[in-house]
């Protein structure tokens, strides 16, 4: 079996964002840019089904300009096989990515599709639901556990209140969240191997798909911020403050 | 003029808070696209009760379905249900809260559709744009769709809750049996067991971060000062990476987004991550050991020192100023 396994090239988590004087975009001055964590997930997990036995090769997508290559031989260094690197230089929303990906699957024979839940960027959490609906394929979000079977993914799922259980056919979608697993680190020898791992460029109209988005994104601006209050003396204080100021005891 | 649908989620079979602050959004929606009216389709245990509940909420109609293949939420017959719904109602728009189902449901339909779609708005703007947070909370966006269909998801702590109003819905069974051929089932849940309020509804949040150091510290100092409040409780990623708290506590961007009239954070340094999750808290208390936390730069009222001195303090004084 092979898996499909799709990354984002995001800002850095720990990086300080600031958003342009004219609202246009962010500053990317000094930005260092990486795997989308979740999809960092994803890649660790498709690798250890294929330690397993259960898998035999791992793809690795990603859509975007030239620099997406990058991040996509990370993923090579991390262990994955081959990458695919879907060009495109305009704007780049959820729906684009899924019809990319949707494409990209169609060219191969994949038994699973696994992507991080949502891009620390954009934080739509749309690309694996929209991709499941495009190929009329099961889907199994904010995993925490994946158990692969021949012809069932049993997923327990981080949802609101709980942990939910599903079993769905394969092949499917399933959509990483934080505690499926922890990354490793790619290694020198992987780093060095990664250069030589096969990275085909194909272009949007390759696949068939016209470029445009969806979601124009008129304007960015930073939140408000909020003010810093005071610090209280002591517990008596804070417990006079809250009753007598805040009023909210 | 098109309709707008809402889909009307239920937990436990009852509309929960998320569910009516998500309607309110769909009102104000409806007003400023020019939409002719809101249907709202509900199904699943309780779906009947449930919507006869909610005959007074601004709904034109409702349709509901108590089959068994809704029973358990699953993606694939859930959006096959609004689907339907969607082609008898005459929408052109989709809204639901942007709960763990809401999110995982509305993206789905998006597909069906081939609709745009903006998920966790925080505001619908005058000019039909929507806004929304990005980049974990520290950029804010005003998006436009293209036309066509379109779908919204909500983030229900920037809404008030709706009431009633306008006529009263006019109810409607919807007739429809979803292909189960590939939607998986469920087989396992299990829920955080708690007597307390839900974290995203809860009226105040204690929440625990690292320096609690264990999850019987948790128990020992959090449950009880969060009990003297009539609190819910939450934790930071970092509690709960230890394995002090259960997943679902953990407030944050990729956790829980809370906005409560009261929250405390204790021991927690005020990660990015963290503050995305519950800077829009009305008041918000820090106590922590380092002046420096970045906690403190959002908090209405810091306390520095030490939580294992200053949390079982604190409890005893709230609970005599509830008069408990």
């Amino acid at each position: 079996m092979k898996i499909l396994v799709a990354i984002k090239k995001v800002p850095d988590y720990q990086a300080k964002i600031k958003v342009k004087p004219d609202g246009s975009g962010i500053e990317t001055d000094g930005i260092k840019w990486i795997v989308n964590p979740f999809d960092e997930i994803a890649v660790e997990e498709a690798l250890r089904i294929k330690e397993s036995g259960k898998a035999q090769e791992v793809v690795v997508v990603s859509i975007g300009s030239d620099d997406t290559q990058t991040q996509l031989r990370y993923a090579l260094a991390m262990g994955a096989d081959s990458a695919i690197h879907v060009k495109h230089d305009g704007e780049i929303d959820s729906d684009l990515a899924s019809r990319a990906l949707a494409a990209v699957y169609q060219r191969g024979q994949y038994g699973l599709i696994i992507l991080g839940k949502q891009a620390i960027d954009s934080d739509a959490s749309q690309t694996p639901q929209l991709l499941a609906a495009r190929l009329g394929l099961p889907q199994a979000c904010f995993a925490s556990r994946l158990v692969l079977d021949t012809q069932t993914a049993t997923v327990t799922r981080e949802v609101d209140g709980g942990l939910e259980t599903i079993k769905v056919p394969v092949p499917c979608i399933v959509s990483t969240d934080l505690r499926l697993n922890e990354p490793r680190y790619a290694s020198l020898p992987g780093i060095m191997k990664a250069k030589k791992k096969p990275l085909e460029e194909i272009k949007l109209a390759d696949l068939g798909l016209e470029p445009g988005t969806k979601v124009k994104v008129k304007k960015l601006m930073p939140p408000a911020q909020r003010q810093a209050g005071k610090k209280v003396d002591g517990v008596a204080a804070l417990v006079a403050a809250l009753q007598s100021e805040a009023k909210v005891l | 003029m098109s309709n707008i649908l809402f889909f009307l989620q239920l937990e436990s079979g009852k509309i929960p808070k998320s569910t009516l602050c998500a309607l309110n959004a769909t009102h104000r929606i409806a007003k400023v696209w020019g939409k002719h009216s809101v249907h709202a389709l509900c199904v699943g245990v309780g779906a009947q009760a449930a919507a006869e509940q909610a005959t007074k909420l601004g709904f034109s109609k409702i349709y509901w379905s108590e089959a068994s293949g809704f029973s358990k939420y699953l993606a694939h017959p859930y959006s096959q249900a609004l689907l339907e719904a969607w082609k008898l109602s005459g929408a052109d728009t989709l809204v639901c809260a942007g709960t763990s189902t809401g999110k995982d449901l509305a993206a789905r339909v998006s597909g069906m559709l081939n609709a745009a779609q903006a998920s966790d708005i925080i505001a619908v703007n005058d000019d039909g744009s929507l806004r929304r947070p990005m980049y974990a909370g520290n950029v804010i966006a005003d998006v436009e769709l293209a036309s066509g269909p379109r779908v919204v998801t909500v983030r229900a702590t920037a809404f008030a809750p709706a009431g009633p109003e306008g006529a009263v819905a006019v109810l409607e069974k919807l007739i429809f049996e979803p292909d189960l051929a590939k939607a998986g089932e469920v087989v396992g849940y299990e829920q955080s067991k708690s007597e307390r309020p839900q974290l995203g509804d809860a009226e105040t949040v204690v929440s625990g971060g690292r320096a609690l150091q264990s999850a019987e510290n948790f128990q020992k100092y959090i449950f009880p000062l969060a009990d003297a409040f009539g609190a819910a409780v939450g934790a930071s990623r970092a509690a709960v990476d230890s394995g002090y708290a259960p997943n679902d506590w953990q407030v944050g961007q990729t956790g829980k987004v809370v906005a409560p009239n009261l929250y405390v954070a204790v021991g927690i340094s005020g990660a990015i991550q963290h503050l995305a999750g519950m800077k829009d808290s009305k008041v918000i208390v820090a106590i922590n050991k380092d002046p420096e936390a970045p906690i403190f730069e959002v908090a209405d009222y810091g306390l520095v020192g030490d939580l294992y001195q200053i949390v079982p303090e604190l409890t005893e004084a709230v609970k005599k100023a509830k008069g408990n």
